[in-house]
């Protein structure tokens, strides 16, 4: 067999897509959105349960048992004063930013990559007029979306609870959006390098779980050491917890600017390498 | 190659009457070191059926998802409906109908729900599609399983699924590929039949296939590839008489493999213009059977075949008997 040594003169080479060129976004996308929203319809209630579960026994068996043997808890206002909190109301600030992360995580790990690489549902749109940037933002917004959903369950049953009435919640409800969207950006990163779900479970224990405990969301940072602080306030969790926490108690964040553009950025910058990794991946 | 050039001399650049409906020249591609598509071109014109045949690894998908803009060549240029692929790919798809090699059907869709799904991602609204979409299931004889889940369905209603979703958009050219491996001669024959109805419709394919029997069935025009290269180009029945003997004779059983060792001494060989061993059958290709059968006859009795060439002789005259490894 001849191998491949010789080039031709004649040939025309062609300049390979550039996979790390801007996002190219149609219109297209709300179809794929859509598809996913019709799937999920079929199954709402029953996964409407598993999502919003889990974070509730969190927060009943942590806020009320802890809670007991916590009382208060002193937070920082943002005009400087001390304020004590309910644990309880401490807790549940910052666990309804860790269900919009598991949410979003869990929606663009697992079920985008139960589309993209074993039902190939992804390959069959791509036969379509639809391009893969397209697709890619819908599987965004859409566990985005799933988030916004467990997040305003888990904030219904926190009013009946009586936890918080901060009219500010609905702000909160905005943030969180925000949150789900940037999650699900991190997570379609691991979703375009997993060649099974197997290596879902190492973002969930190694990169996942240490930003729950180092985010603020079960103890103030001030706990931690400041070498541990400095890092910590640069997670992305800590950026969500520091927005969210304070309009649960009817207070405006202190630095809204800076945590806000830092979602947003993390957003950004893990959305367009996640386009960028899955573009690789499909042009092989 | 040469037939379409010796009947149309003054074309020989352009061997198909009407311009081309999609062109590809000089594909090529890598994978690392390994060179999956070299050179490769061709046309398909309005209302033909093509046929990519070639071995498992030939080459055959690479050439496909080239096509589609899936992934881009290293070289060449891939034009369809005069648009440029990959850089109107969406355009271009459009226009396209495709039936994959795997089903990528919807599990959680009934049929219905599955051509209403995939037309929004043409364009087509859901009532549009929904105008559309007994006629499309009456097409791949799906009208009983309207709401019917794919995971109900057997592998020919699948594959017909597939091949009705494809044509939601009303596409100019068909892409199929291996549109029935895996299937029961039932299925397979229905969905002959029905892209024969598609072609009568003035609809274009392109086909890859390793099945002879539906390459010459329904192919104008047949592509051989091995090793990501064209061996040989033309209507089926120019390739058979260009490569090989009109007949063949096959023996099987004990003696046979004695008989081809043997054969220059029994006279068997200049008998034969080619004489072939694949396991325990000896295949003598001939112009001349009857002279043959006869000399067989005088040297014992043998299970014997008389047949006339097909494409699987010429498929394995071209691309060799032997099972590849990375096959």
């Amino acid at each position: 067999m001849s191998t491949t040594t010789a080039t031709p003169l004649h040939r025309t080479a062609h300049s390979p897509l550039n996979p790390w060129r801007p996002p190219e976004i149609t219109a297209r996308w709300w179809p794929v959105f859509l598809r996913n929203f019709l799937v999920w319809r079929k199954l709402a209630i029953p996964s409407l349960i598993g999502n919003i579960a889990e974070p509730l026994m969190w927060l009943v068996a942590f806020g009320y048992g802890m809670g007991a043997l916590i009382g208060h808890i002193n937070v920082l206002s943002p005009s400087g004063e001390t304020l004590q909190v309910p644990y309880i109301l401490f807790l549940a600030s910052g666990s309804i930013c860790m269900s919009a992360m598991n949410a979003a995580s869990f929606e663009a790990l697992y079920s985008a990559f139960s589309r993209m690489h074993v039902q190939r549902t992804w390959d069959g749109i791509l036969n379509a007029p639809v391009s893969l940037d397209d697709i890619v933002l819908a599987e965004m917004l859409w566990a985005a979306f799933k988030a916004v959903f467990t997040v305003s369950a888990i904030l219904c049953v926190m009013l009946a609870l009586g936890i918080s009435h901060s009219p500010k919640l609905i702000v909160a409800w905005f943030v969180l959006l925000g949150v789900g969207a940037m999650f699900a950006s991190l997570a379609l990163i691991f979703n375009a390098l997993a060649q099974g779900y197997d290596f879902f479970t190492y973002y969930f224990t190694l990169v996942l779980t240490p930003m729950m405990f180092l985010s603020g969301v079960f103890f103030p940072l001030q706990q931690l050491p400041s070498v541990v602080q400095k890092i910590a306030t640069c997670l992305p969790l800590a950026h969500a917890v520091a927005l969210v926490r304070p309009l649960f108690m009817d207070q405006w964040p202190s630095d809204p600017w800076g945590h806000g553009l830092s979602l947003l950025g993390y957003t950004v910058v893990a959305f367009w390498l996640a386009l960028g990794l899955t573009r690789k991946r499909f042009s092989k | 190659m040469s037939n379409t050039a010796a009947q149309a001399p003054l074309a020989a650049s352009t061997p198909l009457s009407q311009a081309p409906l999609f062109e590809a020249s000089l594909l090529n591609k890598h994978f690392g070191t390994h060179h999956a598509v070299k050179d490769l071109s061709f046309q398909i014109a309005p209302g033909e059926c093509l046929g990519v045949i070639g071995p498992n690894g030939a080459g055959k998908t690479t050439t496909l998802r080239m096509c589609l803009g899936l992934t881009t060549p290293d070289s060449g240029r891939i034009t369809a409906f005069g648009l440029e692929m990959p850089e109107q790919a969406l355009a271009i798809k459009s226009q396209l109908g495709v039936v994959s090699q795997f089903d990528t059907l919807d599990p959680d869709f009934s049929c219905v729900e599955n051509l209403v799904v995939y037309g929004r991602y043409f364009g087509l609204s859901r009532r549009a599609m929904l105008a559309r979409a007994d006629e499309l299931l009456e097409f791949a004889a799906l009208t009983a399983k309207a709401n019917a889940k794919p995971g109900e369905l057997s592998g020919g209603m699948k594959r017909r699924l597939s091949l009705a979703r494809a044509l939601v958009n009303q596409p100019r050219l068909l892409m199929l590929d291996e549109p029935t491996t895996g299937l029961d001669p039932q299925a397979r024959h229905l969905m002959w039949e029905r892209l024969q109805r598609l072609l009568q419709k003035g609809k274009s394919i392109l086909l890859t296939t390793h099945f002879m029997d539906e390459a010459e069935r329904l192919c104008n025009r047949l592509l051989v590839i091995d090793q990501g290269q064209k061996i040989a180009e033309g209507t089926p029945r120019d390739l058979i008489a260009e490569h090989l003997e009109p007949e063949v004779i096959e023996v099987y059983g004990q003696g046979a493999l004695a008989l081809a060792e043997n054969a220059a001494p029994s006279g068997l060989a200049a008998l034969a213009k080619r004489i072939e061993v694949s396991g325990e059958t000896v295949f003598f290709y001939t112009r001349a059977a009857q002279p043959l059968l006869a000399a067989l006859a005088n040297l014992g009795s043998f299970r014997t075949l008389h047949r006339p060439a097909n494409l699987e002789d010429l498929f394995l005259k071209l691309t060799g008997r032997q099972i590849r490894e990375d096959a």
